[in-house]
C-alpha cells in the first residue's frame, strides 16, 4: 500500500520532470512578479518593507498557482483523456492519484517559496529570523491544501481543453481580489469587503500574520474561513466524481 | 476416492461463477438508450466478440463490467459480485479507448506502476514478452508507434495476472502487421484458460479470435453464435452482419 504511494509518487515527479515546459511558467511567474513589483518598484513601507510583505503575498500567489495548475489541470487533462478511467479499473486506491499530485503540487510550491525568500534575502534586504523563516514557510506550502481541493473542483468539473482558460480566469482575478498583487488597503473599500470572501484574502494573511503584518483579524477566523472553503471545494469536486460515473457511452 | 474428487471438480465446475455477466441491463444516458434489456455471460477461458456498429452500446457494455458505470436497472456481475469489488478488480484487467497517456514515461515504468497496483502481478519480463514489447522497454509511450501503443495498454491489462479482461476495440486504427501481432498476444492470454470481453466493429477480427460472437445494435442483442454459426447461409460474415442488423 506504501509502495503503490511511493511509486505513483516517484513517477509523477517524473513526468513533470520530463516536461519542465508546463512547469516553468508556475515555477517562474510568482518569481518574476515578485521581482518586478517588490524589488522594482515597491519602495514604499507597509509597516515593514515591500519585499519582506510581498514574501507572504507572492508567496501565497505562487502556492495557488502550483495547486491549481499542477493539480486541477492535471486532473482535468487526465480525466478528459480517459487515462484517470484507465487506473480506475486496478485496484489502485484514488488516495495514491491524488496524494501523488498533491506531492507534486507541495514540491513545486516549497520551490517557488525557497526561490522568493531566496530571492527576498539576497537581493531586497529581507531580514526574517530562521524561527520566522520557517514559519512562513510552513503556513504557506500547508495552503496547498486548501487550493489542491480548489483544483480537484476545477478539475472535476472541467474538460483537458476549457481546464487552463478556466482556471486563469478564477486564479489571476481572485488572486489580485485578494491583495496578493498589490496590498489589500490600496485597493477600493469594496473590494477590500468582497476580498473576505475570497479563500486567497485569509491564506494570505495567515502568511502575514507570521512575519508580523496582516489586517489584525482573530487567526481563526482565517482558518475557519479556509476550512470551510476545503470543504465547499471537496463537496463540488465530489458532485463531479459522481456525476462522472454516470457519462459517456459508445 | 477417485469418483469422490471427479465429483467434487465437476461440481466446482458447475458452480463457478461466470467471469461477466449483465442480466437485463439497460442504461441510458439522458434521451438515448445505450443498452435496452441486454443480457449476456461469459465463460470461463471463452472469448467473447461483441460485435457491432459505431454506438451500439458496446463500450458501455464493457464499462458496466468495469464498475466504471452503474446500470440504471438490471445487474453487472463479474466472477458473480460487483465489479467494483477489490477482489474483482485484482482478477480484472482492462483495456480501454484512451485518448493520452502519460507520453513521458518509458514502457518499462508503466508496467512497473501498474504492477504495484495488484498483489500477485507477473514478473515484468513475462508481461513484457506476453505484450510483445521487447527491445521497447525504454522507450517513452509518446515515442512508441500505434501498435506498440496498443500492445502497452494491453501489457498493462495483462500484468495484474488477471482471470478475465476486457478489451474495447483493441486494435482500432491498427495496420495489418499491428493487429495481428496483437491478436497474437490475445490468444496466447486466451490459451492460459482466461477469458475475454473483445469488443469490436472489425469482423475479420471477431472471426479470427472469437469463440463466440455476439452482434448487437442499439442496445439490443440481434445475433449470437460462433462465427462460422453466424455465418451461416450468408457468403460472408459481413453478409450476415448486414442482415442482423436489418440494413
Amino acid at each position: 500500500m506504501l509502495r503503490i504511494h511511493l511509486l505513483e509518487i516517484k513517477y509523477e515527479f517524473l513526468k513533470a520532470l520530463r516536461m519542465p515546459q508546463y512547469a516553468l511558467p508556475t515555477l517562474l511567474f510568482p518569481i518574476i512578479f515578485y521581482i518586478f513589483f517588490s524589488i522594482v518598484i515597491g519602495q514604499q513601507h507597509l509597516g515593514m518593507s515591500a519585499a519582506t510583505y510581498m514574501l507572504a503575498t507572492y508567496g501565497a500567489f505562487g502556492v495557488i498557482g502550483a495547486s491549481l495548475f499542477g493539480f486541477g489541470v492535471g486532473v482535468a487533462t487526465e480525466r478528459g483523456q480517459g487515462w484517470l478511467q484507465v487506473k480506475r479499473t486496478t485496484p489502485m486506491p484514488m488516495s495514491a492519484y491524488f496524494v501523488a499530485k498533491i506531492a507534486l503540487a507541495m514540491l513545486f510550491s516549497s520551490i517557488i517559496v525557497l526561490g522568493l525568500m531566496f530571492l527576498g534575502v539576497t537581493m531586497a534586504g529581507v531580514h526574517l529570523s530562521l524561527g520566522r523563516g520557517l514559519a512562513l514557510f510552513g503556513v504557506l506550502v500547508s495552503g496547498a491544501i486548501t487550493f489542491c481541493a480548489l483544483g480537484l473542483a476545477l478539475g472535476y468539473n472541467t474538460g483537458p481543453n476549457s481546464a487552463v482558460p478556466i482556471v486563469n480566469l478564477i486564479y489571476l482575478p481572485m488572486s489580485f481580489l485578494s491583495g496578493l498583487w498589490i496590498p489589500i488597503w490600496a485597493l477600493p473599500r469594496g473590494l477590500q469587503t468582497l476580498a473576505f470572501f475570497l479563500p486567497p484574502f485569509h491564506f494570505s494573511q495567515l502568511a502575514l500574520r507570521v512575519i508580523g503584518g496582516g489586517r489584525g483579524l482573530p487567526v481563526y477566523v482565517h482558518v475557519l474561513a479556509l476550512v470551510i472553503a476545503t470543504a465547499i471545494f471537496m463537496a463540488i469536486a465530489y458532485r463531479g466524481y459522481r456525476h462522472d460515473e454516470g457519462k459517456m457511452f459508445g | 476416492m477417485m469418483t469422490i474428487t471427479a465429483q467434487r471438480s465437476l461440481h466446482e465446475t458447475f458452480t463457478q461463477p461466470s467471469p461477466a455477466q449483465l442480466s437485463k441491463v439497460t442504461k441510458r444516458f439522458g434521451t438515448t438508450t445505450a443498452l435496452d434489456d441486454l443480457s449476456f455471460s461469459i465463460e470461463p477461458g471463452e472469448l467473447v466478440a461483441l460485435l457491432g456498429p459505431n454506438g451500439a452500446g458496446k463500450t458501455t457494455a464493457v464499462r458496466l463490467l468495469l464498475g466504471l458505470c452503474t446500470p440504471d436497472s438490471g445487474i453487472a456481475r463479474v466472477f458473480g459480485a460487483n465489479p467494483r469489488d477489490s477482489a474483482n478488480r485484482i482478477r480484472t484487467g482492462a483495456m480501454l479507448q484512451v485518448a493520452r497517456v502519460p507520453e513521458t514515461l518509458r514502457v518499462r515504468e508503466h508496467i512497473d506502476l501498474f504492477s504495484s497496483y495488484y498483489p500477485d502481478p507477473m514478473p515484468r519480463q513475462e508481461v513484457i514478452v506476453a505484450a510483445g514489447l521487447e527491445g521497447i522497454e525504454k522507450k517513452k509511450f509518446g515515442d512508441l508507434s500505434g501498435g506498440q501503443k496498443q500492445r502497452l495498454l494491453f501489457g498493462l491489462a495483462i500484468c495484474g495476472n488477471p482471470d478475465f479482461i476486457a478489451l474495447d476495440e483493441p486494435t482500432v486504427g491498427l495496420d495489418v502487421e499491428a493487429r495481428r501481432a496483437l491478436w497474437k498476444q490475445i490468444r496466447a492470454f486466451v490459451a492460459r484458460g482466461k477469458s475475454v470481453l473483445l469488443t469490436t466493429h472489425y469482423l475479420d477480427e471477431a472471426d479470427a479470435l472469437a469463440d463466440r460472437v455476439i452482434v448487437i445494435d442499439q442496445g439490443r442483442i440481434v445475433g449470437e453464435g460462433t462465427p462460422s454459426e453466424i455465418k451461416h447461409g450468408a457468403r460472408s460474415l459481413e453478409d450476415a452482419f448486414l442482415t442482423l442488423l436489418g440494413r
